[in-house]
C-alpha cells in the first residue's frame, strides 16, 4: 500500500484544501479528464470540501461510456453467434440497443470477464476449434495490452483469436470540448494514467492553443486535492501552463515500449464516441497488417445503428454541460439497475458515481 | 474433454439412483462420519424434542473452487448456517445436510469434504441430524453444491429484532472485513501476495453466546456480512429501521494485504463477502466492553467501534472518508465488477 497510504492521508490533504479555500477567488470550471478520477472525488467526498465557487465538470474520460452503441450490439451478435467473447468487466451491464452483454450471457453466450487480454489468447490457445473476441475497448491506457494480446496471438500462430476494438483517444476529446461553443471549462485535471503511457508531448499545443491550464493529476485524495490546488493556482495567477502532479508516475515522454506497441498494431483514425458523435482522428485502428485480428473485418457483423435512448443527456453530461443530477431522469427513470444510457453503468460514469456515493443529503456541487 | 484421470474413484449417476451404490456410500461415508443416535435412526427425517423458541436458518452453498485457502465448501456449509442461527440470538443445535453432486466428483474429494463437515460440525457443537445425497449428469451441476439447515435455541437472554435499534447504538465489526472473499478472488485469479490470504470462515456461535451471556438485551442486532458485504449489510439496516447508519472509513477492520488485494482487483473491500465475522449493534453505555469481550476471544481479536446509528439521515448509510469527506454508501446492484482501468 506504499505510495497509495501516504495520499489518502488527512493532514496532507488538509493541508492542500485550506490551500484551495484560501486562494480561490472567483468561480472557476475545473474538468478531470478520467472517470476514475470523478469515481474518486465522488467516493473520498472531496467535492463537499472544496469551497463553494471551485466546481468540478465532469470529462467525458470512461471508456465505457463512450463505446459506441452499435459496438455492443456488435459483441452481443458476436456472443450470439457461438464466439468465446471477453471483456473488462464493467462492460457487460451497459445496455447496447436491445440487451447487454450480461443478459445476453444468461440467454447461453459464452462471456468470459477478464482482467487482461492476454488471458483471451490463453483461452484461444486452449479452445482452437472455437472463435474467441476481446471487445478492447478502452483509451490509451488499455491499448498497449489489447495490441500486446494481438502480438501474442500472432506470434503463437492461432488463428482464432480476435479484437472488437474501441479505442478513443484523450487530446482530441479535449479539443472537442474546448472547440464547442458552450464549453465552460477554465481549466483541465488530464488523465494521470493515459499519459503514463503516451508522456506529455501531446497536451503542450492544447494549453498554448487554447490558453488553458492544464494539470496532469493522479487518482488518490491526495493527488486530486493537490490538481486542483495547481490548476486554481494557475487560473488564478492568470498562468496557462501544462503541469504535472502526477510526476511518481508519468514521465516526459511516457512508456516508449509501451508506444512502440501501440504504433506496431494500431493507427490513427476517426472514431464515433457514444453521446459525443464522430471525431475526426480520436482514435486507433487496426492496422491494414493486422486486419485478420479485427473482429469487424472477420466476422462482418451487421451494420445495427440503433438511435439512443432520447431521455438520455449522456452527451451534455460527457462534454459537461450538465451534471447527472441535472438530468430529469436522474434516479427515477434511469437507476444502475435499469440504466437509460451507459454513464449511469460504469463505476467511472458519472451518473453512477453520484447515484452511489451522493445525493440529496449531501449536496452535489 | 472428460478429465477424469484414470484409476481415481468417482460418484456417479448410479451413487444417487437409490440402489446399492447409494447405501454403499452412505453407509461407507456419511453415516461412518456422523455417527449419532439421531441419524442412527435412519429414518425419512429425524425426530427431536424442541423446547421454547426455536431460530432456523437455510443457506445454500454453491462456491467455486470447492476448495481454497482457509477452508472449503465442507466447512464453510456449516459455518455459514451455524452463523445464521447464531445472528438471530440463538445457540445452534442441529444441522440438515443435502449434496448435490456432479458426476465425476472424485470420492476422495467428496470424502473430505464431508469429513470438513463433521470437523466444522464438532466445533460449533452441531449435530447432522439429518440429510440427502443427490448425483446429477455431468454439466448440469459445479462439482458439487451443499445445502444446511440450522436449528438453535433461542438464548434466554437473547432479544434480536430492528425493534430494538436505538439512535446512538454503536456499530461493532467482529474482525477484518473482505478476508474471505478476496481468499476466493486470489485464488481464482491466481494472485499471489507476499503470505496467503485465507478465508477466515469460522464458527462465531460461541462469540455470540459469551457476548448474550454478558450483555443480554443490549444487544440490539447481529448481522452476518456475507454477499453485499460490509455495505450491503449496513444498507439494510438504514432502510429497514429508518435510521442514519453513520460510519467511518478510518475504523473499518482491514488488514493490509487484502487492501492491496482489492486494490489490484479494481474492488472496494466493502462489498466484497465476509464468512467468519459479524456485526453488533449494541447499546452504546456496552459498546467499549462489548469490543474487549470480543478481542479478548479468539473469533473477535480484530473487532472494532466502526460507527454509530444516527437521527441525521434515515434510510441512508453515511461514510467518512480517510480525508474527512462524506459519501452514500448503497448497496451493490449485481455482482462487483472489475473496472477497465
Amino acid at each position: 500500500m506504499k505510495y497509495l497510504n501516504e495520499y489518502r492521508n488527512l493532514e496532507s490533504t488538509k493541508r492542500y484544501l485550506d490551500e484551495i479555500h484560501k486562494i480561490a477567488t472567483t468561480n472557476w470550471n475545473i474538468m478531470e479528464i478520467c472517470g476514475g478520477q470523478t469515481h474518486s472525488l465522488v467516493k473520498n467526498g472531496i467535492l463537499e470540501l472544496l469551497p463553494e465557487t471551485v466546481r468540478m465538470i465532469h470529462g467525458p474520460g470512461c471508456p465505457v461510456c463512450v463505446t459506441p452503441l452499435n459496438l455492443i450490439d456488435k459483441a452481443i451478435e458476436l456472443l450470439e453467434n457461438d464466439v468465446i467473447l471477453c471483456s473488462y468487466g464493467d462492460m457487460i451491464r451497459v445496455p447496447g440497443s436491445e440487451k447487454s452483454l450480461l443478459e445476453a450471457k444468461a440467454a447461453g453466450g459464452d462471456l468470459r470477464i477478464l482482467y487482461s487480454p492476454i488471458e483471451a489468447v490463453a483461452i484461444a490457445k486452449e479452445n482452437q476449434d472455437r472463435e474467441v473476441v476481446f471487445f478492447a475497448v478502452g483509451f490509451e491506457t488499455t491499448a498497449p495490452a489489447n495490441a500486446l494480446s494481438v502480438l501474442h496471438a500472432e506470434k503463437e500462430g492461432l488463428t482464432n483469436y480476435s479484437i472488437l476494438a474501441s479505442h478513443v483517444l484523450v487530446p482530441p476529446a479535449m479539443e472537442a470540448i474546448l472547440s464547442d461553443e458552450l464549453c465552460n471549462i477554465d481549466a483541465f485535471l488530464g488523465a494521470g494514467h493515459v499519459c503514463a503511457i503516451m508522456g506529455m508531448q501531446e497536451y503542450y499545443p492544447l494549453v498554448e492553443t487554447y490558453k488553458i491550464p492544464i494539470v496532469i493529476t493522479g487518482f488518490e485524495p491526495l493527488d486530486l486535492v493537490q490538481g486542483i490546488y495547481m490548476a486554481l493556482k494557475q487560473l488564478e495567477e492568470g498562468k496557462f501552463l501544462l503541469e504535472n502532479q502526477y510526476a511518481r508516475v508519468v514521465k516526459e515522454h511516457g512508456n516508449k515500449a509501451a508506444i512502440d506497441v501501440i504504433k506496431k498494431v494500431f493507427e490513427v483514425g476517426n472514431r464515433k464516441w457514444r453521446g459525443i458523435g464522430e471525431i475526426p482522428n480520436s482514435g486507433y485502428i487496426i492496422r491494414e497488417a493486422y486486419r485478420k485480428y479485427d473482429a469487424e473485418a472477420k466476422f462482418k457483423v451487421g451494420k445495427i445503428s440503433a438511435p439512443e435512448n432520447s431521455q438520455c443527456i449522456a452527451g451534455e453530461i460527457l462534454r459537461g454541460i450538465k451534471k447527472p443530477h441535472q438530468c430529469s431522469q436522474f434516479g427515477k427513470a434511469c437507476t444502475p439497475s435499469n440504466p437509460l444510457g451507459a454513464p449511469m453503468v460504469s463505476s467511472e460514469g458519472a451518473c453512477a458515481a453520484y447515484f452511489h456515493f451522493s445525493d440529496n443529503l449531501i449536496s452535489s456541487k | 474433454m472428460d478429465k477424469r484421470k484414470p484409476g481415481v474413484e468417482t460418484i456417479n449417476l448410479g451413487h444417487g439412483s437409490g440402489g446399492t451404490m447409494t447405501r454403499d456410500l452412505l453407509d461407507k461415508i456419511i453415516f461412518k462420519t456422523f455417527n449419532n443416535p439421531y441419524l442412527n435412526q435412519k429414518h425419512d427425517g429425524s425426530i427431536v424434542k424442541f423446547a421454547g423458541d426455536y431460530a432456523i436458518s437455510t443457506d445454500s452453498f454453491v462456491i467455486t473452487p470447492i476448495f481454497f485457502k482457509g477452508g472449503n465448501i465442507g466447512e464453510l456449509a456449516v459455518n455459514g448456517t451455524v452463523n445464521d442461527v447464531a445472528m438471530c440470538g440463538a445457540i445452534p443445535k442441529f444441522l440438515s445436510l443435502a449434496f448435490i453432486v456432479e458426476e465425476g466428483l472424485s470420492l476422495d474429494d467428496f470424502a473430505k469434504i464431508v469429513n470438513s463437515v463433521k470437523k466444522a460440525a464438532d466445533k460449533s457443537g452441531v449435530q447432522i441430524i439429518t440429510g440427502d445425497t443427490k448425483v446429477v449428469e455431468r454439466g448440469k451441476g459445479d462439482k458439487i453444491f451443499i445445502n444446511t439447515t440450522g436449528f438453535g435455541e433461542v438464548h434466554p437472554k437473547g432479544n434480536i429484532s430492528f425493534d430494538n435499534i436505538e439512535v446512538g447504538d454503536k456499530i461493532i465489526v467482529s474482525g477484518y472485513i473482505a478476508q474471505h472473499g478476496m481468499a476466493i478472488m486470489s485464488e481464482r485469479e491466481g494472485l499471489e501476495f507476499e503470505s496467503t490470504i485465507e478465508s477466515d470462515t469460522t464458527n462465531v456461535n460461541f462469540l455470540v453466546k459469551e457476548l448474550l451471556d454478558k450483555f443480554g438485551n443490549d444487544i440490539h442486532l447481529l448481522r452476518d456480512p456475507t454477499r453485499g458485504g460490509l455495505a450491503g449489510v449496513l444498507s439494510e439496516i438504514a432502510t429497514d429501521t429508518n435510521k442514519g447508519v453513520a460510519i467511518k472509513e478510518n475504523e473499518i477492520p482491514l488488514e493490509m494485504q487484502v487492501a492491496a488485494a482489492c486494490e489490484i482487483l479494481g474492488l472496494d473491500p466493502m462489498y466484497v463477502a465476509n464468512e467468519g465475522i459479524f456485526i453488533a449493534i449494541v447499546a452504546a453505555e456496552v459498546a467499549d466492553e462489548v469490543v474487549e469481550t470480543m478481542k479478548n476471544n479468539e473469533k473477535g481479536v480484530n473487532a472494532a467501534c466502526i460507527g454509530e446509528i444516527s437521527d441525521g439521515h434515515p434510510k441512508k448509510v453515511v461514510l467518512e472518508s480517510t480525508i474527512g469527506g462524506k459519501r452514500i454508501v448503497s448497496p451493490l446492484i449485481g455482482e462487483q465488477l472489475p473496472r477497465i482501468c
